[in-house]
């Protein structure tokens, strides 16, 4: 009988445990297509990006710009009659979860644009989705160019899968060459060892950068595919100081990218680390060590926001907005991606005599190919592939432990 | 320049990492027939205590102080749980069909890493662990971490101190004798419920020390950092003959130097190359478990023994 006890006890508490884990509740949403009284329509904007797990800080920056764009349409009434409301969905950085992500905001018929996700790897999973449902999507993130082009964009084939796949980031075929440029023309390191995690994101732009690094003259004197699960990489930090390399490229993300350049210093290699906006983030310089990555570079899109005088009232609302969480490196394009919506919602809702026609999702999709205003990182408009007409990019160094710009530009190439 | 002695000392020590948490599965399933899964959450749990103590500690406090401080409290923490779990979610099943603790050791597992999740301040992302000051250690063409030092001083001491206490002290000959028989060591007025905590608290302590040598290598911890290296600590135990201690320590560094072998030189095969470097490195291993798997499929140092269920 002692031992039957003993089971329920433990019964009780693992399932309690359990129960805690899981409690992920969400709004209850049914219903909120109408409110009665003003006669208001409610317009959900999805969002979908990695809120928990280690790219948290980067997801939970979009969120709070997305949701400081929403409230800012209705603060000001930008579209009459219209009430947005923002929905956002945790994808962990998995594909697998953001396309059930993507599932759940098809299936809610308020939902007429999507902002997200941050990794090039679920917008993959993500982007049928939508396109089956005619939903527009935006990204502020997504980097790698095939999302857009295709998957024979580098041949010169480019083709455009999906119609409602827009992104306000410019993309890696762009990013990884900008960054060779600077590396060998204005940094003067001549000898790359290129590493990457073998993802979407970081193969992708390890491959860039590795194509215009050799075009300029640069030698790779090795290339190394890493599990970013784990976290030891002193077999590869060895590899790295004895090639001689004076500069490692890594293709991929924080979490992995600290440890390993904190290993590859550790290890007395002579490099500085450089990678792409995934790697700009104040988490780099805090998991690789301060001084293990002073001098190290990332290229990011667009221009630095706080040096950009359209980003003047987006800052000082993120202030006022009393966000918990810093903007990060994506805050502005996260912004301008709902605005976007915002902005095509309107569109569709002044052509239709101020009302939300049947076919909205279709509508919008056509909407935000057309629109054109000037946001947080400049002049935000989508060329016929679904990209962002704004190419610039800038490179970032660590200096004194923290990110600072070096260089602004566009890529010319 | 020749790297092959730098990546030895890559290897034994990512091996030895795997030694100190391999201990705690092997002697558990030695006495109980148990994989423990959760032990590598117990390994997590561990550097988290360790972290909490540093995080209490005023300010500028240094790592010669701040460090056994940390080591206590990554034990306590760890050993804690351990015997929390033994009591709670094992104890109850012992007897029970074979599958019903395996189970739970999953759910466990689970649920202490999300206890964590959502509890721990800031762990939803990876918490940085504070590290040893000064620079790296230069002996010829070998160049070793003040953070893996620590390892390489604490694991020959936690195994030292593990096999005395198995083989000379009262209680470990207890537990031999409860891993062989538990019915007759019973008879013979050995407590096998106590010998059984004692497994899992000494795993639990040595997978503690280990923790704290992982946060001090890698400078971080987060919630999920049991998972993999439990796998991999598991792997090298079967490696080395579960149930054996020695097999444990050996399977864990034979299965480090693999990996980090197979990161270094498989690339450098001709016609290898793309099966080679760091992403390849767990196929390599596990390769390696397959081969000594067929030769000897009780592990290198485990003994043949006849099944009892």
């Amino acid at each position: 009988m002692r031992n039957r006890s003993m089971l329920i006890l433990t019964t009780a508490v693992t399932a309690g445990a359990l129960t805690l884990t899981a409690c992920g509740s969400r709004d209850d949403k049914d219903g909120a297509a109408k409110d009665g009284d003003t006669g208001n329509v409610t317009v959900t904007i999805g969002l979908d990006a990695p809120l928990t797990g280690e790219l948290s800080a980067l997801g939970l920056g979009i969120k709070n710009s997305a949701d400081l764009a929403v409230k800012t349409a209705n603060k000001k009434e930008y579209v009459k009659g219209v009430t947005f409301k923002l929905e956002s969905l945790d994808d962990q950085a998995q594909p697998s979860a953001g396309q059930q992500n993507a599932t759940k905001f098809v299936a809610d018929k308020t939902v007429l644009g999507v902002v997200g996700p941050l990794n090039s790897g679920v917008a993959e999973a993500m982007q049928k989705v939508f396109d089956d449902a005619k939903l527009a999507q935006v990204s502020p993130a997504n980097t790698n160019p095939a999302l857009s082009q295709g998957v024979n964009w580098a041949s010169g084939d480019k083709k455009r899968g999906y119609k409602s796949y827009f992104r306000t980031a410019t993309t890696d075929a762009i990013q990884g060459p900008f960054a060779a440029q600077y590396v060998f023309n204005e940094a003067k390191k001549t000898k790359a060892f290129i590493i990457d995690d073998k993802k979407t994101y970081g193969a992708g732009l390890a491959g860039t950068f590795k194509g215009e690094f050799e075009k300029l003259g640069g030698k790779v004197l090795g290339t190394e595919h890493i599990n970013p699960d784990t976290k030891d990489f002193s077999a590869v930090a060895t590899k790295v100081k004895s090639s001689g390399a004076d500069v490692v490229y890594y293709g991929g993300e924080y979490p992995a990218a600290g440890p390993l350049a904190k290993q590859i210093k550790e290890a007395g290699a002579k490099v500085v680390v450089v990678g792409g906006d995934a790697l700009f983030s104040p988490e780099y310089v805090k998991l690789a060590g301060a001084t293990a990555a002073e001098g190290d570079f990332a290229t990011s899109v667009g221009a630095p926001i706080e040096s950009l005088a359209s980003a003047k009232d987006f800052l000082a609302d993120y202030k006022t907005g009393g966000y918990k969480e810093a903007y990060e490196a994506y805050g502005g394009y996260s912004y301008d991606s709902t605005w976007a919506i915002i902005e095509a919602v309107k569109k569709v809702v002044d052509g239709n005599g101020g009302k939300l026609p049947d076919d909205a999702r279709a509508k919008v999709v056509e909407a935000v190919q057309g629109v054109s205003f000037e946001g947080v990182s400049g002049k935000v408009s989508f060329d016929e592939f679904g990209d962002t007409t704004n190419k610039q990019l800038t490179v970032y160094k660590v200096e004194g432990g923290a990110f600072k710009p070096v260089k602004s530009g566009t890529f010319g190439g | 320049m020749n790297e092959l002695p730098q990546q030895l000392v890559n290897g034994l020590l990512l091996g030895s990492m795997y030694g100190l948490v391999a201990v705690g599965y092997t002697m558990v399933y030695g006495i109980v027939q148990l994989i423990n899964f959760a032990h590598g959450e117990i390994f997590m749990t561990g550097g988290f205590g360790a972290l909490t103590v540093w995080l209490i500690l005023p300010g500028g406090t240094t790592m010669w102080v701040a460090l056994p401080l940390m080591i206590i409290g990554a034990v306590l923490v760890a050993t804690t749980i351990a015997i929390g779990a033994e009591r709670f979610a094992y104890r109850p099943l012992r007897g029970g069909p074979r599958l019903a603790p395996l189970i739970t050791a999953i759910g466990l597992s689970l649920a202490l890493q999300y206890a964590v999740w959502v509890w721990y301040p800031e762990a939803k992302s990876a918490r940085t662990f504070p590290q040893i000051p000064g620079g790296s250690i230069e002996l010829g063409p070998i160049t070793i971490q003040t953070g893996d030092v620590f390892l390489l001083i604490a694991a020959p001491i936690c195994m030292a101190f593990l096999a005395f206490f198995v083989m000379r002290t009262r209680t470990g000959r207890g537990m031999q004798a409860t891993a062989q028989d538990p019915d007759t060591a019973k008879l013979m007025g050995v407590n096998t419920d106590r010998i059984i905590v004692i497994a899992f608290a000494l795993g639990a302590a040595m997978a503690a020390v280990g923790a704290v040598a992982y946060g001090l290598k890698y400078g971080v911890v987060d919630y999920k950092m049991g998972f993999l290296l439990g796998l991999k600590a598991f792997t090298a135990a079967v490696l080395g003959g579960i149930g054996n201690i020695y097999g444990a320590m050996l399977g864990g560094v034979v299965l480090g130097v693999a990996e980090t072998m197979a990161t270094a030189y498989i690339s450098h095969i001709p016609g290898m190359e793309q099966l080679g470097g760091q992403s390849w490195a767990d196929v390599w291993a596990f390769v390696l478990l397959i081969v000594v798997l067929l030769a000897r499929p009780q592990g290198l140092l485990g003994e043949r023994v006849a099944d009892r269920a």
